[in-house]
């Protein structure tokens, strides 16, 4: 692992919190309102890491993992993603297939360890994430064949790289198409309207926030921080996969992803101002319509 | 050899012949995973030969690196299970004679052993029926229930239907040749019945396998059976229907692109199929055993992508497919195994294997518990347990040859990838639901507030088996290029280009278990500074949030079935679901209720109605056997003069 490579993992993962308060603050200027300060969420995870915790009589020590598990996963996946000139620490062909299943192993444990509260909402909340989850991922998946395909390359360092190549070959319109495709999934993945509302208040009407309703201090902390860093990474592969542009200076590449993640945070706000929330009978539509640009985007890409 | 002879002698069954019988599997398959694992280490193959005064007969036996690759389940498996088996069979003490199911257990071992090493058409075929009738009678070991003898039925009429298929495939494979020993198969290549004898194959070893729509047997038998059978069949025995394919498909030439596709595509819906009707079921081991389907799917899948790798001659995607075919069935039977173990535990215990009245065992079963989660972490594809790995190799084949081939093959990786999406997914909402249900929560019945752990000669296979997954998973950049000699007998590929490709497999491997080992180490790291954070804390116990409802029963938890409901909706045309509505009227309701059910569709639309009608037209004939002897005997007559003329019409 070379220095730069390290550096930008633990960069990557304190500045991640820093991206939810991008976004909120977007909504809020969409709101007409001041919204909270930008590291509103580093002020909550102090908050939560000072304090004690309390655990149902119901729980088990799988409820304790779920809370680790996200992080963990995020932070394992972290060291997969090449970030604007930075090297992967680890790069491999298939490597974003094991970034993805790091993810959906956190996920499955967040599962499990709302399901061990035995309590009717959380496990409403599972069944929710399990299914909508099982639609994403193979939008996600056929997303990145299409730019495999177009790349020729297998893995995550090799896409990147190929990619300003292709898009000079005239492949924009793939990678169009599979951006529209990512970030509906960044979307559902990161419980984002128009799939779910972060700040609702209503537990049925909840998927994510509903899992971790048992979850307090340093644990609910540890869930805020696994979110933001999933966040981070799904916005980071977009931002690869559409920003190529290597000038080979690293600070103006620097500032080209800087300014990539920056743009897409806003995008995410302007996209959860600008909707209202989906009905949870439409969800499922929602994904299979990213499906569509995947499966188009991939067509497109085998001409 | 050694093999048969040790596994013969053991089967011999004793009155209370527990301790005769678990010494003899254990003493038996050890002493058979030996040449196994000599053959496997060496690359080298030794064969025997002898004569059989059966006509096309012979003794041919030998273990190559594809036979031995494949004892290696069925042996430690048999182990494995007959201890837990001497446990579980305790509680069934006094019941016919004790040495029945060893007899029968230890037969489909030796059954086994011998399918895998059976160098002749005839002696294959003889090993295999033993091998249908010895699971079969494990299947109906409990044959006081109704739901066993049915499962066993059905067991016995596709087993036959199956093996059918086979003697045809022999006889067609044999060609003019003399025997059936396969060294003797069609030397001049199968020429334009290739084709045929690919079906043949594939319905003859795909029933026994579980491809969709031929798996109709397998969600009866194996929940019927006792849990160690189960593992038993569903961690070894569908495996032979795979051996077969591997087996025999390079005797039929190269493979046509239709070859690959139509296992892609049987593959993709046997995984689908396969996951949600899993999703769909109450019962914890017919969760297991439509995984099974959904699993020996993913295996095809992978033989299929493997096959398309041969036709496009791309040596990486045959490497990638076969490779992953080959793990998947290592994989399987551990993680499968140690479930339907840990899922006996729970029904032993707890005395149900309905969803809906289990809850809260994993207080109640922590070991069991543990050892189920690994298995569902593992069989979900997820890391870093084993089942990530097979699963990764078949992605990174889907992978490339969408990257780097041209469309048809990239087609073929594009399904792969699509498919094995959805169905991975879909597993994780499985085990999820079938670890969460049973283990996790309040109990929901009584029964389930009572049970204990379970002896620990029940425990033992399961940790050894959750321990296999740990290996299997962080062992596997050693495992794969150690199967090289396997692949090299499965593909047929040039030894200098297989070796390049499984050591590149392998440095894949290197990285991929770094990082998932890193996943592990980060999930301890973060474990240990939350306990640090938490030193000197509050940390109080409370309830359960529930909305400020203090009366809470435990029945309230959310239920299986409405855990798979949001999922099996989506797919709800295709699965069938059967919803019995009854709303609450009036002002002041009395009754209502809500029951659904979903049967296998295959069987209820397909098989059934088929039986029923064959039954139907095949009564017409029931006048020709009427039970006088006479009228037998003037059938004999009349068939004995109708050949006589032919004879006599023909030499004339």
């Amino acid at each position: 692992m070379s220095v730069s490579a390290g550096l930008t993992l633990v960069l990557s993962a304190v500045v991640s919190p820093l991206y939810l308060g991008v976004i909120q603050r977007t909504k809020s200027f969409f709101a007409g309102r001041a919204g909270p300060p930008i590291a509103q969420t580093y002020f909550d995870l102090f908050k939560l890491l000072r304090k004690g915790a309390v655990y149902s009589g119901t729980t088990t020590w799988v409820f304790r993992l779920g809370p680790i598990a996200g992080p963990a996963a995020g932070l394992a996946a972290l060291s997969l993603l090449p970030q604007g000139p930075a090297a992967a620490p680890w790069s491999f062909p298939g490597d974003f297939l094991v970034l993805i299943y790091l993810l959906a192993a956190a996920r499955f444990f967040t599962l499990i360890s709302a399901l061990d509260t035995g309590s009717s909402f959380e496990g409403m909340g599972a069944s929710r994430e399990a299914a909508f989850s099982a639609l994403a991922e193979p939008v996600l998946l056929l997303s990145i064949a299409a730019a495999a395909r177009s790349t020729g390359q297998t893995s995550l360092s090799g896409i990147f790289a190929g990619a300003g190549a292709a898009l000079s070959r005239g492949a924009a319109p793939v990678f169009l198409l599979l951006a529209v495709a990512l970030v509906i999934v960044l979307l559902a993945e990161n419980s984002r309207i128009p799939v779910d509302d972060p700040s609702t208040h209503l537990e049925l009407t909840m998927i994510h926030e509903v899992m971790v309703l048992d979850h307090s201090g340093p644990d609910l902390a540890l869930i805020l921080w696994g979110g933001s860093l999933k966040l981070w990474i799904l916005g980071a592969l977009i931002v690869g996969l559409l920003l190529p542009i290597r000038t080979g200076h690293p600070w103006i590449d620097w500032l080209v992803f800087a300014g990539g993640m920056f743009v897409l945070a806003l995008v995410i706000g302007v996209i959860e101002s600008s909707i209202a929330r989906l009905r949870m009978n439409r969800v499922p539509q929602f994904l299979v319509g990213g499906g569509a640009f995947a499966v188009v985007a991939l067509a497109l890409a085998m001409r | 050899m050694l093999v048969l002879s040790g596994l013969a002698a053991w089967g011999v069954p004793r009155r209370a012949a527990a301790w005769v019988g678990v010494t003899g599997a254990i003493v038996g398959s050890l002493v058979g995973l030996i040449p196994a694992i000599h053959v496997l280490a060496d690359g080298t193959t030794v064969a025997a030969q002898a004569p059989w005064n059966l006509p096309l007969a012979s003794f041919a036996i030998a273990i190559d690196p594809l036979s031995a690759f494949f004892l290696l389940p069925v042996f430690s498996l048999s182990a494995l299970t007959a201890v837990y088996g001497f446990g579980y069979l305790k509680h069934h003490r006094g019941r016919g004679r004790a040495g029945t199911p060893w007899l029968w257990s230890n037969l489909l071992t030796a059954s086994m052993a011998a399918v895998l090493v059976a160098r002749n058409g005839i002696l294959f075929l003889v090993a295999w029926e033993v091998m249908t009738v010895a699971s079969y009678f494990l299947v109906t070991f409990e044959h006081e229930r109704k739901q066993a003898r049915e499962a066993g039925r059905i067991y016995l009429v596709a087993a036959h239907i199956g093996t059918a298929f086979l003697l045809v495939f022999f006889l067609k494979l044999a060609g003019p040749a003399d025997t059936l020993d396969f060294n003797r198969f069609l030397q001049g290549g199968p020429g334009g019945i290739a084709g045929t004898l690919f079906f043949l194959m594939l319905v003859g070893f795909g029933v026994k396998a579980g491809f969709v729509p031929l798996h109709v047997w397998l969600p009866e038998a194996h929940p019927a059976a006792p849990p160690h059978v189960s593992a038993l069949l569903s961690g070894a025995m569908l495996k032979m229907g795979i051996y077969g394919i591997l087996r025999f498909l390079p005797y039929l030439g190269a493979p046509p692109s239709l070859w690959g596709w139509t296992l892609l595509g049987v593959g993709l819906g046997s995984a689908l199929t396969g996951v949600l009707y899993s999703l769909a079921q109450r019962d914890l081991k017919r969760v297991l055993a439509y995984s099974s389907v959904e699993n020996v799917g993913i295996i095809a899948v992978s033989l299929g992508l493997g096959l398309l790798g041969l036709t496009y001659d791309s040596p990486p995607i045959v490497v990638l497919g076969f490779g992953a075919a080959l793990l998947h069935v290592l994989n399987h039977a551990a993680f499968k195994g140690l479930l339907f173990l840990g899922a006996g535990a729970a029904v032993q215990s707890a005395h149900t294997g309905d969803l809906e009245y289990l809850g809260g065992l994993l207080k109640r079963l922590p070991s069991t518990g543990w050892a189920f989660l690994l298995g569902a972490v593992a069989i979900a594809g997820l890391p870093p347990l084993n089942g990530f790995v097979s699963e990764f190799l078949l992605y990174l084949g889907a992978f490339r040859a969408v990257a780097n081939l041209t469309p048809p093959a990239a087609l073929a990786g594009a399904c792969t990838i699509g498919g094995l999406g959805l169905v991975g997914g879909l597993a994780a909402a499985t085990f999820a639901r079938g670890f969460g249900i049973a283990f996790l929560g309040e109990p929901r019945t009584q029964a389930a507030h009572r049970a204990h752990d379970v002896a620990p000669s029940l425990r033992l296979p399961m940790l050894v088996l959750a321990t296999a997954c740990f290996v299997l998973a962080f062992a596997s950049l050693w495992i794969v290029p150690a199967l090289r000699p396997v692949l090299a007998v499965a593909t047929g590929i040039p030894s200098a280009i297989l070796a390049a490709e499984v050591a590149s497999v392998g440095t894949t491997l290197i990285s991929l278990t770094e990082v998932t080992a890193g996943f592990l180490l980060l999930l301890l790291a973060l474990a240990g500074l939350r306990k640090l954070l938490l030193v000197r804390r509050a940390v109080a116990t409370s309830i359960t949030w529930d909305c400020g409802y203090a009366a809470a029963s435990p029945r309230g938890g959310y239920t299986a079935s409405s855990f798979a409901q949001p999922a099996l909706q989506l797919f709800a045309p295709m699965l069938g679901t059967r919803v019995t509505n009854l709303d609450p009227l009036g002002p002041f309701p009395t009754e209502a209720s809500l029951a659904t059910a979903t049967p296998d569709s295959f069987r209820e639309r397909v098989f059934g109605p088929l039986g029923r009608e064959l039954a139907r037209q095949l009564a017409r004939f029931r006048h020709i056997q009427e039970g006088r002897v006479q009228i037998y005997v003037l059938y004999i007559a009349v068939t004995l003069v109708a050949l006589l003329l032919y004879e006599f019409a023909r030499v004339r």
